[in-house]
């Protein structure tokens, strides 16, 4: 909570729209670790799950975390995404568990779509139920936003989930005040969003205000790309141009951190988090929309991801 | 800037996708990949233009029933404000869905179409968002468009819903505006074809319409979220009671109260992440450092000792009930209030409203889905509560069946 930034426009006993949200978060966040027994908070390395342990130390300090961080590791991860994560939670002092998509391959509990460079987004799902249960929690933070995606939009704060780890979207708790549910049996946990209310250039203007460091491929650097499905795909391990493409270099960012063969990056000049944020109060596509070839397939793609158990 | 929270109510198919559609479009907030989708979809579905619904009607079931089942929230900005809208549905089955979404609102939308005039729905919604406290109201005489842009209809709906609000309990601050959601006349920029009236546009009220004066900064309430108590060496002794400041002012030095002991303390400091500060006003999150050691864990409140709250196990409340099992009197259930859980038994159900005449039925022995009555509740603790109407926070609680877990009823205190 700061009110080292005076807003000319705000009375006294006020708050800025950021301050509202910041207080809004923390208290979801203290909600859950006083309600459930065993959270975790999980952390793609990404912008939005930077916010979410940026609000953990508002909602915690001095004491640490009373959770672990966790990633769920795809395998196709962005390694400067990766380096960022480890030193990140190290700096944080805090406890990291990786849990490893190539792991649930390994052991056949998840089978690698067919195709080239398919997406082992819905893989990711089993490798987070396993962790849940493996690790027994009963409460994950995520970053999501209802600003995404309209299946995020209608999601409440406090989501419950089944013994099979599954969103009825039809069947929610009703959600009143700050009056949050987490009462759940055995085997059933909360997924808790505590940055639901955040749009993508809030995000932003917080990691300008707190300034928060994040990983390089946020701002404009220069990269072999292939255009694929409109999507600008950076040429890796992963993604090789097809007989029909020519790859070339761009000046690009990306506004998400997924999977390499699947995250899309923007023609971008933005290279500081000042000009980020003046490039994404512009734009004129949302994040998915421009990045993100898994939220393409169907109009319900998200919902159906959801669903199954999806972050 | 400042955060609005605006919740939109109405009959099914009075325009309130439509209305919000408009706003974010007008008012630019909308993503070209999203109007894409909706075209996209709008063509599938063999609409004749680009039906702006299809934005926040964003569930397969949604999509495919043409109607709104739960709540979406949706976010703009102008210069001026920032907005939370919550898009709530119709539907007499999902009216516990128009109540999460309007519980938190400083202005409630409700949309009347101009053909039909207040239906059943509408005078629930506007009921429900009195109840709510929602402060502000506005009256959307949505669809003029279809009547010809008449003024003597708007004023018909006008007349009709005034006599009607004359029966509520409070009526917050209303006013009514002439639109056409799917036009956009009135919604962000002046309607070309309603000369005759001389008010604000949507957008324009709701950049303007004061908001800071709504919460009360005068009576002090702590509720005690979360102990903080770090484990590691260097920061051995501390003990801080974190919250959000649910009521007034709190400054270090201050003499307080804790409650339900009744221990006096005095307030030894406020901390955040950032630093000491000054004082912590209603909203803020904050940590609370004592002068003394006194017993304080999640659920008590932080008062003044001049200043406080009831404190006791009968509470009285009006309940809207959100399942399909009844209440009944004898009914068990979970109760959150505050920070605060325990177990309620419901003991004499006094009333059961008709929200279309608000006419008290004292025979009703039950509460069905949807139905809203006048209970007194017995409750295995204390809980420092104040009427509803003096503070949206101290004043609200839910009741959840324990059985199941689910959420089954919204309180709102009236007295103790
Ligand atoms: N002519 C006209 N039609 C409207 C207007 N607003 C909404 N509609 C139509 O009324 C129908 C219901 O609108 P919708 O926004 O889905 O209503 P909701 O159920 O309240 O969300 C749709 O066919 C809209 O296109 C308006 O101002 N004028
Ligand atoms: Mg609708």
């Amino acid at each position: 909570m700061t009110t080292a930034s005076p807003d000319q426009r705000l009375g006294r006993h006020e708050l800025s729209h950021l301050d509202a949200l910041e207080s809004e978060a923390v208290f979801i966040f203290r909600e859950v670790a006083a309600e459930l027994e065993r959270p975790v908070v999980l952390f793609s390395g990404g912008k939005d799950s930077i916010v979410l342990l940026r609000l953990a130390e508002k909602a915690f300090r001095p004491a640490g975390f009373p959770f672990p961080v966790m990633h769920i590791d795809t395998g196709h991860n962005f390694p400067e995404v990766l380096d960022f994560r480890d030193r990140r939670v190290a700096e944080l002092g805090e406890r990291l568990i990786v849990a490893s998509v190539q792991e649930s391959i390994d052991k056949g509990r998840a089978v690698e779509e067919p195709g080239e460079n398919s997406s082992r987004n819905r893989l990711q799902t089993v490798t987070l139920l396993d962790a849940i249960l493996e690790h027994g929690f009963d409460a994950c933070f995520g970053g999501g936003r209802r600003d995404e995606e309209k299946a995020r939009a209608k999601e409440r704060v406090f989501s419950f989930r089944d013994e099979f780890g599954q969103w009825d979207p039809k069947r929610q708790r009703p959600e009143l005040w700050s009056l949050y549910n987490g009462r759940i049996r055995k085997g059933e946990h909360i997924r808790a969003f505590p940055i639901s209310n955040w749009t993508e250039l809030d995000v932003w203007q917080y990691i300008q205000r707190e300034q928060l460091e994040v990983p390089e491929m946020y701002f404009a650097h220069r990269r072999q790309v292939v255009e694929r499905d409109t999507m600008l795909l950076a040429v890796s391990q992963w993604i090789q141009p097809r007989a029909d493409e020519t790859p070339f270099e761009a000046t690009v960012r990306y506004r998400t951190v997924g999977d390499m063969n699947c995250t899309g990056a923007v023609e971008s000049g933005a290279a500081t988090v000042e000009q980020i944020i003046e490039e994404v109060a512009a734009t004129r596509i949302t994040e998915r929309g421009a990045t993100r070839a898994d939220d393409r397939f169907s109009e319900a793609a998200m919902e159906d991801r959801k669903k199954e158990g999806y972050f | 800037m400042e955060l609005l929270r605006l919740a939109t109510a109405g009959s099914v198919d009075d325009g309130k996708s439509t209305l919000i559609g408009r706003l974010l479009y007008d008012s630019k907030a909308i993503f070209e990949d999203q109007l894409a989708s909706v075209e996209r979809a709008s063509v599938q579905r063999g609409h004749e233009y680009t039906n702006l619904a299809l934005l926040t009607d964003g569930l397969r079931a949604e999509r495919e029933q043409g109607i709104t089942i739960d709540v979406a929230y949706r976010y703009f900005a102008t210069p001026r404000r920032k907005f939370i809208i919550a898009d709530t549905p119709g539907h007499v089955q999902y009216t516990r869905n128009m109540v999460t979404g309007a519980s938190t609102a400083d202005v409630a939308v409700i949309l009347v179409d101009a053909r039909k005039g207040l239906l059943e729905q509408s005078r629930r919604h506007a009921f429900i968002a009195t109840l709510l406290r929602i402060p502000h109201l506005v009256v959307a005489v949505n669809k003029m468009d279809l009547v010809d842009w008449d003024e003597e209809r708007f004023h018909a709906i006008v007349a009709d819903f005034s006599a009607f609000a004359t029966s509520l309990l409070e009526v917050a601050d209303v006013t009514f505006i002439p639109m056409s959601a799917l036009q956009g006349d009135n919604v962000v920029d002046r309607s070309e074809h309603m000369p005759w009236y001389a008010g604000l546009p949507l957008l324009e009220h709701l950049e303007t319409v004061h908001i800071a004066e709504d919460r009360n900064l005068v009576d002090l309430r702590f509720p005690v979220q979360y102990v903080i108590r770090p484990i590691s060496g260097a920061h051995h002794d501390y003990r801080g009671y974190a919250g959000q400041v649910a009521g007034g002012v709190l400054r270090p030095g201050d003499e307080v109260m804790v409650l339900p002991s009744g221990q006096r303390t005095r307030v030894a400091g406020i901390d955040t992440y950032d630093g000491p500060v000054e004082e912590a006003f209603t909203g803020m999150s904050v940590t609370v450092r004592l002068a003394d050691e006194v017993d304080v864990s999640r659920g008590d409140m932080i008062v003044r000792p001049d200043d406080q709250p009831s404190t006791s196990q009968d509470v009285e409340a009006v309940v809207c009930w959100m399942v399909d099992q009844p209440l009944r009197e004898g009914g068990r259930f979970a109760i959150k209030h505050t920070t605060r859980w325990a177990r309620a038994v419901v003991g004499d159900l006094r009333y059961r409203l008709d929200v279309n005449t608000l006419d008290r039925d004292e025979a009703a022995t039950e509460l069905a889905l949807n139905e809203i009555g006048h209970l007194r509740l017995r409750v295995t603790a204390p809980l420092m509560h104040d009427p509803y109407g003096e503070n949206r926070t101290t004043g609200s609680f839910v009741l959840v069946d324990e059985a199941t877990n689910v959420t089954a009823g919204a309180g709102m205190i009236v007295s103790g």
